[in-house]
C-alpha cells in the first residue's frame, strides 16, 4: 500500500491543491471577494441562522381552494347552459345547489339532458397523464346532471395553484427590494420563503398573507337595511361585511352577486394621495376590457354607489358622481403610506389563487448570527489548535502528518461546500468542529495499529503498510455507519439540520480521504527516502 | 522526543469480568431515564409543541428570572416558560399560541415582541420562533422516525458487514446511549429541540465509530485465535483497541469541550448532549455491545470458516452477488 506511482501523487497534489484555492474566496472580505474574477466568486451561503433573516413556511388553504374551484365551476355551468347563439340555444336550468362539494342541477327539459351533458363536458380538461378528467358528469334520475371533481383534477389544481402562488409570492416578496430571497415549494400544499437580513418580518408576513382579490361590484340599492340586518337579502345579492376600521360604523354592505370588475383586469397599482383630504391611496389602472366595462357601468349607474371588496371584504362604497371613463380608479380606505404601498404590491402583482397561511416563522437578527459566527470562529480555532498540539505530542511526526491532513481536510470541506454552494447554518458550524475531532481518529487508528506492529516485531515498512491496510477496513465501516446516520438527517431534517448534515457528510468524504491516503504518500515518501532504522510512534 | 502515551502499552484489564454488574447499571441507568422522561417529561421547545419562542438579551444586568416571569405573564398570553442559555444575558422566554385563528396567532407574536420591548427597554429581541400545532406535530413525527430509523439502518449495516450477533449488540447500544441522553435532558430540564434530534443522531453515528472498531478488532482476533476462550478474546480485543479508543474520545472531548466553553451559546443544549454521548458512546461499545456478544454465543464459527469446497463455492457467489449489486 506504500506504493505511489507518479500519476496518483500529482492526482492527489492537483485535487488538495484545488482545495485551497477553492476555499480562499470563502475566507475573504465582502469588497475583496467583489473584486475577484467571475470565475472564482464562489463561496459557502451563511444559512439564516447566521446571517440573519426570517424563514417563513407558507400553507395553503385547500378547503379555500376546492370552493374557489367549485364556484368558478359553477359558473361554467351557468355560462354553458346559457349558450352560444342567443336565447334559443339556452338550456333551461334549476335547483342548483353546490352542497357538499358537487355542483347538482336539474335540467327541465329531459331532451336536452344530453345536449346539457355534452356540452359540460366540452369544459371538462384531462388531469395531467392520468387519463382521468377533472370533474366527472353523472346524470342521476334521468333529470339532474351531477358535477364530482375527481382526485387526479384536485392534485392537478393544487399543483397549478401552487406554481401560480409561488410566483406571486416570488413578486411580492423581490418588490421589497431584500437581497436574494429563495422562495420555493416545498410538498403538496406549501412555500418556504427564506429572506436573508430582513429584520422585521411583519412587513412581509403582511405582504405575503393577504390573498388581494380585488372586486368591483353594485350596491344593492333595493335591499331593505332593517331586512339586511336580520339576514334577509334580495335574490342575487349578499351581505359582505367591512374591513375592520372601515365603513364610518355600518358593519356591511348588500352586493350584487355580480361582479363588475376584478383585479385580473389591472394592469397598474400605485400607491398616491387623494388629492381632496390628501389621503394615501392605490391609484389603479384598468385594462382595455376593464375599462370599457367600468366607464359602460359608471354611465349606466350615475347616483348610485359601488363597492370595493378586497378578500372578502368591504373598503368603501362611494357614490357613482359621473360615468369614470379613463380607466382608472381609486380605491380609498383608511390607509397609511405603507399599508397602500403594500396593497399596491399585492394588487400590481396579482391575486394568490388560494389563501396562504403562515404556519412556521424563524427570524434570527444579524446581530445575534455575526455572534454565533465569531463564537464558533474562535471556537474552531481554539479546537483545531488545540487537536494539532496534542496529536504531536502523541505520534511526533506522524502527528505532523495527520496535522497537514486535518488542515487540508478543513480547506476541501470549505471548497466543496462553496463550489456546491452549500449552506453553513450555526450546526453546521458544530458539525465543522465536531469534524475535526474526528478526523484524527481515523489516523488514530493507523498510528495506534503501527504501533502495534512495531511491537508485534515487525520491520518499519511493513508495519506501516499492514497499518494503513488493517485499520482502512474499521474506518471504512466507522465512516459508512456516519453517512447512514447524516443522511437520514438530510431526509428528514429542516433547514439547520439539512446544514449539519451536509457538512457532516462532507467532512466524512474528505477525512478519509485526507486522513488516510494523503498521510500514507507523506509516509510512503519519508520511508522511501530515508529509511530508517528506528520509528518514534 | 519522548511520545505522550495515554494509555499504557500492554494493558490488561479484564474489562468482561464485570459484565454482570455493568449490565445491571447499564439497565437499571436505562430505567431510570425512562422514568424521569415519563415523571418529569421533557422540556420540549417550540418545535415540538408549536407555540412561540422569543431569545431576549439584555445588554445591561438581567432582572431575576422571577420578575421576567412575572412581566411576560402580565402580557396576557398565559404562563411563559423561561429558559436560560449559556450565558447569564439572554433568556428565551416561550409561550402556547392561542388557539383558534390565525389572526390572532399573528396578533399574538407582535403582543409579546412588544410586550417584551416595553416591559425591558434595554433588551433587544434576537431571534423569534414561532411554530404552528400542525407544523410540531409533523416536526415530532419526522424527528422520531429518523431516529428509530438510524438506529434499525446502522443495525442491518452491522449485521450484513459481521453477523447478526453483532448487529444486535449496537443495537442495544445505540438503544442505551440514545436512552440515557433522553434521560439527561428529562432531569436537567433542558430544551429539547431539533438541534437536539441531530445531536442524538451524531452520538448515534460516533457511539457506532467505537463499537465498530472494537467488532472489527473482534472479528479479526475470532479468527486469528481460532482456540481461544471467547471472554479472553474479547478483553483482548478491547485492550488491543483501548489507546486508540480513549485517544479518540479525548481528542473528540477536546473539541466539544471547547465548543461547550466558548461557542455560540444558542447551540448549548447541543453541544452538551455531544459530549455526554461521547462518554455514553465510549462506555457502551464496551460494556453494552461486547458482552451480549457473550450471551448471544459468538465464537470463531458465526464467522464461516474458509477452507470447506462448499463455503468456498458460496464465497463465489456472494463475490458475483456483489459485483451485480455494485
Amino acid at each position: 500500500m506504500l506504493d505511489f506511482p507518479r500519476w496518483k501523487t500529482i492526482g492527489i497534489g492537483i485535487i488538495l491543491l484545488l482545495g485551497v484555492l477553492f476555499s480562499i474566496p470563502s475566507f475573504l472580505t465582502e469588497k475583496q471577494f467583489e473584486a475577484l474574477p467571475g470565475f472564482a466568486q464562489a463561496k459557502v451561503n451563511l444559512g439564516l441562522d447566521l446571517a440573519g433573516g426570517s424563514h417563513l413556511l407558507l400553507e395553503a388553504d385547500l378547503d379555500d381552494l376546492a370552493k374557489t374551484q367549485l364556484s368558478n365551476m359553477e359558473k361554467t355551468v351557468r355560462t354553458a347552459m346559457r349558450g352560444e347563439r342567443g336565447p334559443d340555444d339556452d338550456i333551461a336550468i334549476g335547483e342548483l345547489s353546490t352542497d357538499g362539494g358537487r355542483i347538482s342541477f336539474l335540467v327541465r327539459d329531459q331532451t336536452q339532458l344530453d345536449e346539457a351533458r355534452e356540452r359540460l363536458f366540452r369544459e371538462t380538461q384531462g388531469a395531467a397523464m392520468t387519463g382521468q378528467r377533472d370533474w366527472n358528469i353523472d346524470i342521476v334520475d334521468s333529470t339532474r346532471i351531477v358535477l364530482n371533481p375527481t382526485g387526479a383534477g384536485r392534485t392537478q389544481a393544487i399543483s397549478q395553484a401552487m406554481d401560480t402562488a409561488r410566483d406571486i409570492i416570488d413578486r411580492r416578496v423581490n418588490s421589497l427590494g431584500t437581497r436574494e430571497p429563495t422562495i420555493i415549494r416545498q410538498g403538496d400544499d406549501r412555500i418556504v420563503v427564506q429572506v436573508p437580513g430582513l429584520q422585521d418580518p411583519q412587513a412581509l408576513k403582511d405582504l405575503i398573507g393577504k390573498t388581494a382579490r380585488l372586486e368591483f361590484r353594485m350596491v344593492d340599492a333595493n335591499a331593505d337595511p332593517n331586512e339586511a340586518a336580520a339576514g334577509r337579502v334580495p335574490v342575487g345579492s349578499e351581505i359582505v361585511p367591512y374591513a375592520p376600521g372601515e365603513g364610518n360604523g355600518a358593519a356591511f354592505e348588500v352586493l350584487r352577486r355580480q361582479v363588475m370588475i376584478s383585479g385580473e383586469q389591472l394592469i397598474d397599482a400605485q400607491q398616491s394621495f387623494d388629492p381632496q383630504n390628501n389621503q394615501p391611496v392605490v391609484t389603479i389602472r384598468f385594462d382595455s376590457g376593464g375599462s370599457s366595462t367600468f366607464a359602460r357601468v359608471t354611465a349606466q349607474n350615475v347616483g348610485r354607489r359601488f363597492a370595493m371588496v378586497l378578500d372578502g371584504q368591504v373598503l368603501s362604497a362611494p357614490s357613482i358622481n359621473e360615468p369614470i371613463l379613463g380607466g382608472s380608479a381609486q380605491i380609498s380606505g383608511s390607509f397609511t403610506v405603507a399599508t397602500a404601498n403594500n396593497l399596491a404590491i399585492s394588487l400590481r402583482s396579482g391575486a394568490l389563487p388560494v389563501k396562504m397561511e403562515v404556519v412556521e416563522e424563524r427570524t434570527v437578527t444579524p446581530e445575534l448570527g455575526a455572534d454565533s459566527i465569531r463564537k464558533g470562529a474562535i471556537a474552531g480555532i481554539i479546537a483545531t489548535v488545540a487537536v494539532l498540539v496534542f496529536m504531536i505530542l502523541v505520534y511526533g511526526r506522524f502527528g505532523v502528518y495527520a496535522n497537514i491532513a486535518l488542515l487540508f481536510n478543513i480547506g476541501l470541506i470549505v471548497a466543496i461546500m462553496a463550489a456546491f454552494n452549500a449552506t453553513l447554518t450555526l450546526p453546521g458550524i458544530a458539525g465543522f468542529v465536531l469534524t475535526i475531532g474526528a478526523a484524527v481518529d481515523a489516523n488514530v487508528l493507523i498510528n495506534e495499529r503501527i504501533r502495534e506492529e512495531l511491537k508485534r516485531g515487525r520491520r518499519i515498512f511493513q508495519a506501516v503498510d499492514v497499518g494503513y491496510s488493517e485499520a482502512s477496513r474499521a474506518i471504512f465501516d466507522a465512516n459508512i455507519t456516519n453517512v447512514i446516520a447524516a443522511g437520514l438527517m438530510f431526509w428528514f431534517g429542516s433547514g439547520p439540520i439539512k446544514g449539519f448534515a451536509v457538512v457532516l457528510t462532507i467532512g466524512i468524504i474528505t477525512s478519509v480521504f485526507t486522513a488516510v491516503t494523503v498521510t500514507r504518500l507523506f509516509a510512503a515518501r519519508w520511508l522511501h527516502k530515508t529509511r530508517p532504522t528506528a520509528l518514534n510512534i | 522526543m519522548r511520545l505522550l502515551k495515554l494509555v499504557p502499552e500492554n494493558t490488561n484489564i479484564q474489562f468482561l469480568k464485570y459484565r454482570k454488574v455493568a449490565m445491571a447499571i447499564s439497565i437499571l441507568m436505562i430505567v431510570a431515564s425512562i422514568a424521569l422522561v415519563a415523571v418529569r417529561g421533557l422540556n420540549l421547545g417550540v418545535d415540538f409543541v408549536g407555540g412561540q419562542s422569543v431569545r431576549v438579551e439584555f445588554t445591561q444586568e438581567m432582572p431575576p428570572i422571577d420578575e421576567i416571569r412575572e412581566k411576560v405573564g402580565d402580557i396576557g398570553l398565559g404562563e411563559a416558560t423561561i429558559q436560560q442559555f449559556g450565558t447569564d444575558t439572554a433568556v428565551s422566554i416561550r409561550t402556547a399560541l392561542p388557539d383558534g385563528d390565525k389572526a390572532a396567532a399573528d396578533r399574538a407574536g407582535r403582543q409579546l415582541v412588544d410586550g417584551i420591548k416595553k416591559a425591558f427597554p434595554t433588551a433587544t429581541t434576537g431571534s423569534v420562533e414561532t411554530v404552528s400545532g400542525k407544523v410540531s406535530n409533523e416536526l415530532l413525527r419526522t424527528g422520531a422516525l429518523s431516529l428509530l430509523l438510524a438506529m434499525i439502518a446502522i443495525s442491518i449495516y452491522i449485521w450484513i458487514r459481521f453477523e447478526w450477533q453483532f448487529g444486535v449488540g449496537a443495537l442495544f447500544a445505540l438503544f442505551h446511549d440514545v436512552a440515557l441522553t433522553f434521560g439527561f435532558f428529562a432531569l436537567t430540564q433542558m430544551q429539547f429541540d431539533l438541534n437536539i434530534v441531530a445531536a442524538l443522531l451524531t452520538i448515534i453515528g460516533y457511539s457506532l465509530n467505537d463499537t465498530i472498531v472494537v467488532f472489527d478488532r473482534i472479528r479479526e482476533n475470532l479468527k486469528k485465535y481460532r482456540k481461544m476462550e471467547i471472554i479472553p478474546l474479547l478483553d483482548l480485543s478491547i485492550n488491543e483497541t483501548l489507546a486508540r479508543t480513549v485517544m479518540t474520545s479525548f481528542t473528540m472531548l477536546i473539541a466539544l469541550a471547547v465548543l461547550l466553553w466558548v461557542g455560540p451559546d444558542v447551540i448549548f443544549g447541543f453541544t452538551a448532549a455531544m459530549l455526554l454521548g461521547i462518554f455514553v458512546g465510549t462506555y457502551s461499545s464496551v460494556y453494552m455491545s461486547a458482552p451480549i456478544l457473550v450471551w448471544l454465543k459468538v465464537g470463531p464459527d458465526s464467522f464461516i470458516p474458509r477452507t470447506s469446497a462448499a463455503t468456498a463455492g458460496a464465497e463465489r457467489i456472494d463475490r458475483n452477488d456483489d459485483g451485480a449489486v455494485v
